[in-house]
């Protein structure tokens, strides 16, 4: 019995961890966010290390690894708060082309760097706003709003009934305009379809519903390694920052602020551990899982990214800081692919609990 | 990752199912320590290796060697089938391993024995009305005197005390000496002239605890665990053995598990308290803290099979967490049955016995007992995080 990281699982992580730290810091975060730099530049780094690949077969050229060997690479871009088409390009879309055994071609162009894929699925999921797709004449006519990565070069759409189209951006008919929100680290777009060609992907409700799992844990990965950062600069401020002549860490009100965070997120690491773990191998959990999971991870990532910021007092509300970038990093991963309401909705659905 | 316990375990598995299967049906309602029937229960777990496993055969246990998967496969088994898995109570969880580890030779020949058998019924004095959080304050006195210690002071939230037929007991004993260094673990017969118990009746109705006087008591002076001056020691070590067990996880997914059929009830208009969205959300979200705290059960127990990961902070805010969900779960429960959450005693609308009423009280009270929700955060910070102490105030005396 063995639950927890393997050897080669945690070098992968430091070797990552290491590696972000010095190529990606803030800086260059922050360049991103301001729109003076893309995250191109980040992706072919990260395309070094084999990452876009990570759970493409071999035969294609990836790394052939699984889902909790992204998820933990997921934490780690959280942590940095790092800009990147890791969750769409690596999790979701490799997840989507393997088990539909389609476009072997896609694929082998994300493990090179040449291709990302954007998706947008709320349709799917639950539209929280006027806006869908239908097909006439054999092609997509509508919009989506909200795709994730407003750079892609292709997109992966999905309708009420959980059929997934493929979608080349540069297709007659398809617009695509970026939208802004108040994440800046990763991009969204709004999709207009105006009797645009679409590659039918998957008609089969079970490989969205598995796309969507795995994208859920990704998304709980990225939260657990957001909240996790915060959480270190928190305590790392509280032990520096000095007043009535002492630091602030000594003060009970501080430190029991930053207990509470840690007593709710360590917690995490196992919980996202194992809904990585029950994707692969315990198929019968896996969407009570993956749905509670990142429900669970978004109040959390919520709570430690707000109260971080108070420890920080007011320095925690500037931009010089930049804390925000956790906080609103969290605020992204809360939203996208669903709410916690309708995911714990969701996960009450896979234990029949919903009439 | 490897969520299964291999064949040899598996092996053990069926062992431990056929046990139940030939003898289930001899164990005792839980709760029901002092009968004949939980005695002979007791002895026969011993014999077979479900209670006392780990405990040398020279002090009257099994004499198995320690396997953290064997025990939890027979936690798991007895569980499922709602077995009793024998009997419980301070002295066996906390003073006996205490022993083994740091009692001399004749006192764990003396008291582990009958103390396993539940022969010999223990209770704990360790807090004081003036020690509590601080326990280490605590200020009931122990002088030599001749070949006794004559003890003279007050105990308090002392369970059991009305039924025990001992008491391990923290003591100052080195008065002049800082306050962690004064203190020894005494040993001693609730019988002894100078002892005096009142019982405390709590919230819930019931007097789960007591007040403990000691006046003039005297005893032998060899009825001592460690060093003079130890006693802060041993005691911790205790603590740390009291805290886990306090919220296991398990036991809040069974309970989560009753109060989705209480949800699935209809009422008389044929109505599911679990079909309204608002409280079946209630429901999930502490569904979902549940499964975050058994999957980091999960990570504890590899860590200790293991020993390759660094769960410290892991370990460190079960209590806290787990005593704060288990009162929220317990409170749904009671806002799921609205009025007739309110009932209790001999109500004769109330359900499921008023356990969930019972429950709801009792984890407030286990929110506080054994180290309060303070106190963990103090700890979590200081000892997990590595933030400093409060500065020191100067005593007052």
């Amino acid at each position: 019995m063995e639950f927890g990281l393997s050897n080669d699982q945690s070098l992968l992580q430091n070797q990552v961890a290491r590696f972000l730290k010095e190529k990606v810091p803030l800086d260059l975060v922050r360049a991103v966010a301001e729109g003076r730099q893309t995250d191109r530049i980040i992706w072919s780094e990260l395309t070094e290390l084999g990452l876009p690949g990570i759970m493409i077969d071999e035969s294609l050229g990836g790394l052939g690894l699984g889902l909790l060997d992204a998820s933990i690479i997921a934490e780690r871009l959280g942590y940095g708060v790092t800009p990147s088409p890791f969750l769409t390009s690596a999790i979701i879309a490799p997840t989507v082309l393997q088990l539909s055994k389609q476009r072997e071609d896609i694929l082998s162009k994300i493990v090179t760097g040449e291709t990302r894929v954007g998706i947008a699925f709320n349709q799917a999921i639950r539209p929280a706003h006027e806006s869908g797709f239908e097909i006439k004449n054999g092609k997509l006519d509508g919009s989506l709003l909200f795709a994730i990565d407003s750079d892609a070069d292709y997109y992966l759409v999905a309708d009420s009934d959980k059929t997934i189209y493929l979608i080349d951006r540069n297709s007659a008919g398809l617009e695509s305009i970026p939208l802004s929100t108040v994440e800046k680290t990763r991009s969204s777009a709004e999709l207009k379809f105006s009797q645009v060609e679409g590659d039918k992907i998957s008609d089969d409700p079970d490989i969205f519903d598995k796309a969507w799992n795995a994208g859920l844990v990704g998304l709980a990965a990225d939260n657990l390694g957001a909240a996790q950062c915060a959480l270190d600069q928190a305590v790392n401020y509280a032990n520096q920052r000095e007043q009535f002549n002492r630091v602030i860490a000594s003060f009970q009100a501080v430190k029991h602020m930053c207990a509470e965070m840690a007593a709710q997120l360590e917690p995490c690491r196992a919980m996202v551990w194992y809904a990585a773990h029950a994707f692969s191998d315990i198929p019968e959990e896996s969407t009570m899982m993956a749905s509670h999971t990142k429900a669970h991870l978004s109040e959390v990532g919520q709570f430690v990214t707000r109260t971080s910021t108070e420890v920080h007092g007011g320095m925690g509300f500037t931009d010089l800081v930049g804390l925000h970038y956790w906080f609103k990093r969290c605020g992204f991963n809360r939203q996208a692919l669903g709410s916690p309401e309708l995911l714990r909705d969701r996960a009450a659905i896979a234990q029949d609990l919903v009439p | 990752m490897d969520l299964s316990f291999g064949p040899r375990y598996e092996d053990f598995r069926s062992e431990v199912r056929q046990f139940i299967q030939e003898h289930g049906s001899k164990s005792p309602q839980a709760g029901n320590s002092g009968s004949k029937k939980a005695m002979a229960w007791q002895t026969l777990l011993i014999e077979n290796g479900y209670a006392a496993r780990t405990i040398p055969k020279d002090y009257g246990g099994y004499g198995g060697s320690p396997d953290i998967i064997e025990s939890r496969i027979i936690a798991e088994e007895f569980s499922k089938k709602q077995i009793s898995t024998g009997l419980g109570g301070q002295g066996i969880s906390m003073l006996v391993p205490v022993l083994l580890e740091m009692g001399s030779e004749a006192q764990k020949k003396q008291f582990v024995g009958p103390t396993i058998r539940g022969e010999m019924l223990w209770c704990q004095g360790y807090s004081e009305p003036g020690a509590g959080s601080d326990l280490a304050s605590l200020s009931t006195k122990a002088v030599i005197d001749g070949d006794d210690w004559v003890i003279n002071g007050q105990k308090i939230w002392t369970s059991t005390a009305h039924l025990a037929d001992w008491i391990f007991c923290l003591v100052r004993t080195e008065p002049t000496k800082p306050k962690h260094q004064g203190i020894s673990f005494l040993l001693f017969k609730m019988n002894t002239p100078g002892i005096e118990i009142r019982p405390l009746v709590d919230m819930t109705g019931d007097a789960n605890f007591n007040e403990v006087f000691f006046t003039d008591v005297r005893v032998p002076k060899d009825q001592i665990v460690g060093e003079r001056g130890q006693g802060w020691m041993v005691a911790n070590a205790i603590l740390g053995h009291e805290r886990g067990s306090l919220a296991p996880p398990d036991a809040a997914q069974s309970r989560l598990n009753g109060v989705i059929k209480l949800m699935e009830e209809k009422n008389f208009a044929g109505e599911k308290v679990i079909d309204n969205p608002v409280f079946r959300d209630r429901l999930m979200k502490i569904q979902g803290r549940i499964l975050a705290m058994k999957c980091n059960d999960l990570r504890l127990l590899s860590a200790k099979i293991n020993k390759n990961q660094d769960t410290q902070l892991a370990s460190m805010i079960v209590k806290l967490q787990g005593t704060e969900l288990r009162h929220e779960l317990e409170s749904l429960a009671i806002d799921v049955m609205g009025e007739l959450g309110l009932a209790y005693g001999d109500n004769p609308y109330i359900k499921g016995g008023g356990s969930w009423q019972y429950q709801y009280m009792y984890y407030l009270g286990l929110i506080i007992g054994g180290g309060t929700s303070q106190i963990q955060k103090n700890i979590i910070s200081e000892r997990g995080l590595g933030m400093p102490r409060e500065p020191k105030i100067e005593r007052k005396d």
